[in-house]
């Protein structure tokens, strides 16, 4: 285990008193408590240190021991045992190693593990701690009400995927983050979603928007074509003398509303009318007769 | 009225440690809803989390009930700026690509 300063933790001096660790651990917790960082896991790392440090500094006969021995302190008895013999038999002193790799002495876990309550505060059952996740998945994936399943510390943990779920958006699983404390519940996971999108369709809120090209005969004059939805192709009638730019809304074509099964944004259409180019003689000629029927 | 889902105060005060008026001032100030079901007070079990939260801001912080109802507010007021965030990041996108 690696010394930890309890004392750069809660920024004070190694003169501070008892009222001066109050202070600071309290200022300290304020800012960095859990309820008050919500999904923020360097908040609540924080929050573990700052606890670690006020138990032990606030506790005189500790503090005196981590004064005095720094990272041993908790086999400080053991230590002055074994100094007492070490005097006595002048023998070789042998060595006393950490017996944790957690970045946590085990002291702080006994004592949100059940141990004895410390200080007359009264032991609060904590819940455990959230866990953040972030899952890609493309537009598709969330067209459609599905079940997915991911690996959270080894263990499968399956949860539903509504259909319409947005970018970024958070969905919370109960009781698959860290353990509670002190026999409280345990943790939700919170998974951020970031959709990707590759279609030729852009989203915004419930609606779906495309652009679908139109040849300049079938703008003047009208008639069918077939146009791709979300989920397949559907035939549209263009009125003719069409313009450039003209939107349609296909309704209940666009993308799932959130928890909302079977309801369906809408599908805008704009219409982008591409002109003839590489005109043969015969063309040009008969564009140059409607040019005049329109000049004059 | 059914006792079903509600949780009577009385078990509240002694699993958190807290006395009857802990949960008559959060009544009163708004923070949570107390019923009244056979002359006895309850809690409906969905507003247990929100029970836990303001147990540990009162005990953890030593914030008083005011405070619990500005801190509470605010991470509300937090909560939606990010969802409106995301949203707005959401429509940027839209521009964007």
């Amino acid at each position: 285990m690696a010394f930890i300063d309890y004392y750069k933790i809660l920024e004070i001096d190694k003169s501070a008193t008892i009222d001066d660790i109050k202070k600071a651990y309290r200022k300290m917790a304020r800012k960095y408590h859990p309820d008050l960082n919500p999904n923020d896991a360097v908040a609540v790392a924080k929050f573990k240190e700052i606890n670690e440090a006020n138990e032990v500094l606030s506790n005189p006969e500790n503090r005196k021991k981590y004064d005095k021995y720094g990272k041993d302190w908790k086999h400080a008895d053991e230590l002055d045992k074994q100094k007492e013999q070490q005097q006595y038999n002048r023998s070789q002193q042998s060595n006393y190693g950490g017996s944790s790799d957690n970045d946590y002495s085990d002291f702080f876990e006994s004592m949100f593990g059940g141990g004895a309550s410390r200080g007359n505060r009264a032991q609060v059952k904590y819940k455990g701690q959230d866990l953040n996740a972030e899952l890609k998945l493309n537009i598709r994936d969330v067209y459609t009400t599905h079940k997915h399943t991911i690996i959270i510390n080894g263990k499968n943990v399956r949860f539903t995927i509504p259909a319409g779920l947005k970018n970024e958006q958070v969905l919370r699983i109960i009781g698959h983050g860290g353990e509670g404390m002190n026999g409280g519940p345990k943790g939700d996971l919170l998974i951020k979603f970031i959709i990707e999108n590759d279609t030729k369709f852009k989203l915004d809120n419930d609606n779906l928007y495309t652009t679908v090209d139109l040849d300049l005969y079938k703008a003047m004059l009208g008639g069918n074509i077939n146009v791709d939805t979300f989920d397949g192709n559907v035939t549209l009638k263009v009125k003719p003398e069409t313009q450039n730019g003209t939107k349609v809304k296909l309704k209940g074509k666009g993308f799932p509303v959130y928890k909302k099964e079977g309801v369906f944004g809408d599908l805008y259409i704009t219409y982008n009318i591409v002109l003839p180019t590489n005109l043969t003689e015969k063309e040009r000629a008969l564009f140059t007769e409607l040019s005049k029927l329109r000049t004059l | 009225m059914s006792t079903k889902n509600f949780i009577p105060l009385d078990e509240l005060c002694s699993h958190y440690q807290v006395e009857m008026s802990f949960f008559s001032d959060l009544h009163e100030i708004g923070l949570i809803e107390v019923v009244t079901i056979k002359k006895t007070l309850y809690i409906h079990q969905d507003k247990i989390t929100d029970v836990e939260k303001i147990v540990r801001l009162y005990h953890e912080l030593e914030i008083n009930m005011v405070g619990i109802d500005v801190v509470l507010n605010l991470l509300e007021k937090l909560s939606s700026k990010e969802t409106e965030i995301s949203s707005l990041k959401n429509k940027l996108r839209f521009y964007e690509h």
